[in-house]
């Protein structure tokens, strides 16, 4: 068993739901990305969801393509992100799961994937265009050989069926999409989202994260109310993207985390 | 095989599969399903074959090319007339198709990804005609190059929308096509247009395009004689054309095939779109096959004269049949292409699309290979009406009407990760 479990029981004892945001490996460059997990983990994250950049992502919005535009741009490859990961997990003492698309990982071969991301000190794997079906015959065993949790999703389309073969193939937690669509800050959370996230969870013996579309403290809250974590992606890769080239941009990262994890003490 | 048992679905040996994100994987088990019921259908099957053949002209002619032949030296070269389709490319047949899956699943929208246009034009009239709303993906470099079947959609009702990402081609047009399936995939039907993308569409679209090879069996029976050619032609981007042709000539050993890929300008990677030489495993739009892509699993650029082969990945089920060593996969160039348009336009009349100048530019190099007794089949998968601005730009760049340069083989790219 990775790190993840453990951080999902500290949560629950302490009666909260665990705070996870996203930035995409390498953006704007893999220096900077170093001091902006630091500040992810100053922040207060629980668990940290680090984005490996691909050509084409074809379930993100705008905010997440153009992060990945400029990852690639820097130089950014999934070796890359997992020598960050090696360098910052253990330092930072913060679990990370990998939030990828499969090509990168088929291309540098399943096992030597595997190999290189238990040596960095991944915690979880979670490949957004690969069902459960489709990473049964190597990628799940490769990682469960090295006690890397395979986290997979659910969505508000997912039927009874994909519910069971999701609860049975995910380990760690579970991350349900909020909606019908790509990543990306939303004005409003939709509005059957608590009733169908409480639905997936009483179907489920894991930790089920809610993330897609949640943006400020007050849609953390409610979220929280029926999850037992909330992701925030697109909202933290904005700040990257608009402040880039500033001084300030790890410490005003820090304080929007630190605002938004808050809302969950 | 089943979901339920966590088995993977819609494998052509070991490519194909469904690799799409969650929020799809449910919507597509409905497709094929739906699919899978509707074609068994007699109901439905009448309404497509009078459709096919009322409104958009089937059975195609099978012609004699009589003076292209003489001039080649060779074979007697047949045209599989699929240009004289409506619309003017064979893939309407797969539009139609789609269009009234999409109608009998109670979807009230459609939404297709198009390179040529072709795809685009035959979606937004299958559209029109089954009154459905349509909107249409398309990279900006392509809307550019086809100036024409942009306008063509745009009159026949649909929204085309103009994709500014990547390389602004096909790809780029399948991104945003499948993030607007993720978005509205209770309302929409995404009508793919080749034999890509997540089972079911390779077996889908193969099956509503194999009335091509099967309608060439029975003229080739009539016209020359017997059932089957001694060598078919067709040009491969996704697939559907090629596959439409060859799936009724598989099991007869008689028949060699060719595919013929996308040579672009040069060998270098992003130069062209021969995915079988350069190309490697990996998961593209749903589906584990030959993708052009760098060391590190990140997706190539690629290059063609013509929008419809300019795309990186191949049909999965083309990947097996060369495999097996059933079909042969070769790519002739641009400047191989643009010289077979002429000789095509000189020698017979007939304007090909770019995408289908390619398939002749094989056969003009095989042909005289071959004696008077052999048959050569060509899939003319589409008019070249799209492309007229394309030839006279590239002739204009060249200073002449370009020269077959020569075509070689490299292998496929290594791979490194450190
Ligand atoms: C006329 C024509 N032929 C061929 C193609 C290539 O597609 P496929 O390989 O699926 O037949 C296209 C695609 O746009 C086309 O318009």
């Amino acid at each position: 068993m990775s790190e993840i479990g453990p951080v999902f029981e500290r949560c629950r004892e302490e009666k909260r739901a665990a705070f996870i945001p996203y930035l995409t490996g390498g953006d704007p460059d893999l220096e900077t990305s170093g001091r902006l997990l630091e500040a992810l983990a100053a922040g207060g994250a629980d668990l940290i969801e680090i984005g490996v950049p691909f050509s084409d992502p074809i379930a993100d919005g705008p905010v997440n393509q153009r992060a990945a535009a400029r990852a690639l741009a820097a130089g950014t490859s999934l070796s890359a992100v997992l020598d960050l990961v090696a360098r910052y997990r253990d330092k930072l003492g913060v679990p990370m799961v990998l939030f990828t698309y499969f090509n990168p990982i088929l291309a540098a071969g399943v096992e030597r994937f595997a190999e290189r991301a238990e040596a960095s000190g991944v915690d979880g794997v979670l490949c957004v265009d690969l069902p459960p079906e489709e990473a049964a015959s190597e990628l799940i065993p490769a990682l469960r050989a090295r006690d890397i949790d395979s986290v997979f999703l659910l969505a508000p389309t997912s039927d009874r069926r994909r519910i069971q073969a999701v609860a049975r193939a995910s380990t760690g937690f579970v991350y349900y999409v909020s909606r019908t669509g790509v990543t990306g800050a939303r004005e409003e959370l939709p509005k059957p989202l608590l009733k169908e996230a409480k639905r997936m969870r009483r179907r489920l013996s894991q930790p089920l994260a809610v993330g897609f579309g949640i943006s400020t403290p007050e849609q953390v809250r409610s979220v929280a109310r029926v999850a037992d974590g909330v992701v925030v992606g697109s909202a933290l890769v904005r700040i990257v993207e608009e402040h880039a080239s500033e001084p300030g941009l790890a410490e005003r990262l820090e304080a929007q985390v630190r605002e938004l994890a808050d809302a969950l003490r | 095989m089943s979901a339920a048992n966590d088995q993977p679905i819609g494998y052509f040996g070991s490519y194909g599969g469904r690799f799409v994100p969650e929020t799809l994987m449910a919507p597509i088990a409905e497709l094929a399903r739906a699919y899978d019921k509707l074609s068994g259908k007699r109901k439905f099957r009448k309404r497509l074959q009078s459709l096919l053949r009322d409104y958009a002209g089937r059975p195609t002619p099978l012609y004699f090319a009589e003076r292209l032949s003489r001039e080649l030296g060779g074979a007697r070269i047949y045209l599989k007339r699929e240009d004289l389709l409506h619309t003017g490319a064979h893939k309407i047949n797969n539009a139609i198709g789609q269009a009234l899956l999409a109608q009998s699943m109670g979807k009230e929208r459609v939404i297709a990804e198009t390179g040529a246009g072709q795809h685009g034009v035959a979606t937004a009239t299958a559209a029109a005609l089954l009154d459905l709303s349509c909107t249409v993906y398309m990279g900006e470099e392509d809307m550019r190059r086809q100036r024409l079947n942009v306008e063509r959609m745009r009159l026949l009702g649909a929204e085309v929308v103009g994709v500014d990402a990547g390389s602004r081609t096909l790809k780029d047009a399948i991104n945003e096509a499948l993030r607007d399936w993720v978005t509205n995939v209770r309302t929409t039907h995404y009508v793919l247009g080749s034999v890509l993308g997540p089972d079911p569409y390779p077996r889908m679209v193969r099956d509503f395009h194999r009335v091509i090879g099967d309608e060439a069996r029975r003229q080739l029976r009539r016209q020359a004689g017997r059932w089957w050619p001694d060598l078919a032609i067709a040009c491969v981007g996704g697939g559907s054309n090629s596959i439409g042709l060859f799936t009724a000539f598989l099991d007869n050993e008689r028949v060699r095939m060719i595919g013929v890929e996308a040579g672009g300008s040069g060998e270098e990677l992003g130069e062209h779109a021969a995915r079988f030489r350069g190309g490697s495993v990996g998961v593209l739009h749903g589906t584990r096959t030959l993708v052009l892509q760098d060391t590190n699993g990140q997706i190539a650029g690629t290059h063609s004269v013509s929008a419809g082969l300019d795309y990186p990945a191949v049909g999965p089920e083309h990947v097996v049949l060369a495999e097996e060593g059933r079909v042969e996969y070769t790519s002739a160039t641009d400047a191989e292409a643009i010289d077979a348009f002429h000789r095509l336009a000189a020698t017979e009349g007939i304007l090909p699309a770019l995408e289908s100048a390619h398939a002749i530019a094989e056969a003009i190099n095989r042909a005289p290979g071959l004696t008077a007794k052999e048959i050569v089949l060509i899939n003319l998968s589409g008019r070249g009406d799209k492309d007229v601005e394309s030839v006279l730009a590239y002739d204009r760049e060249t200073g002449d009407r370009g020269s077959g340069a020569g075509r070689q083989t490299v292998p496929r790219v290594g791979r490194e990760f450190e």
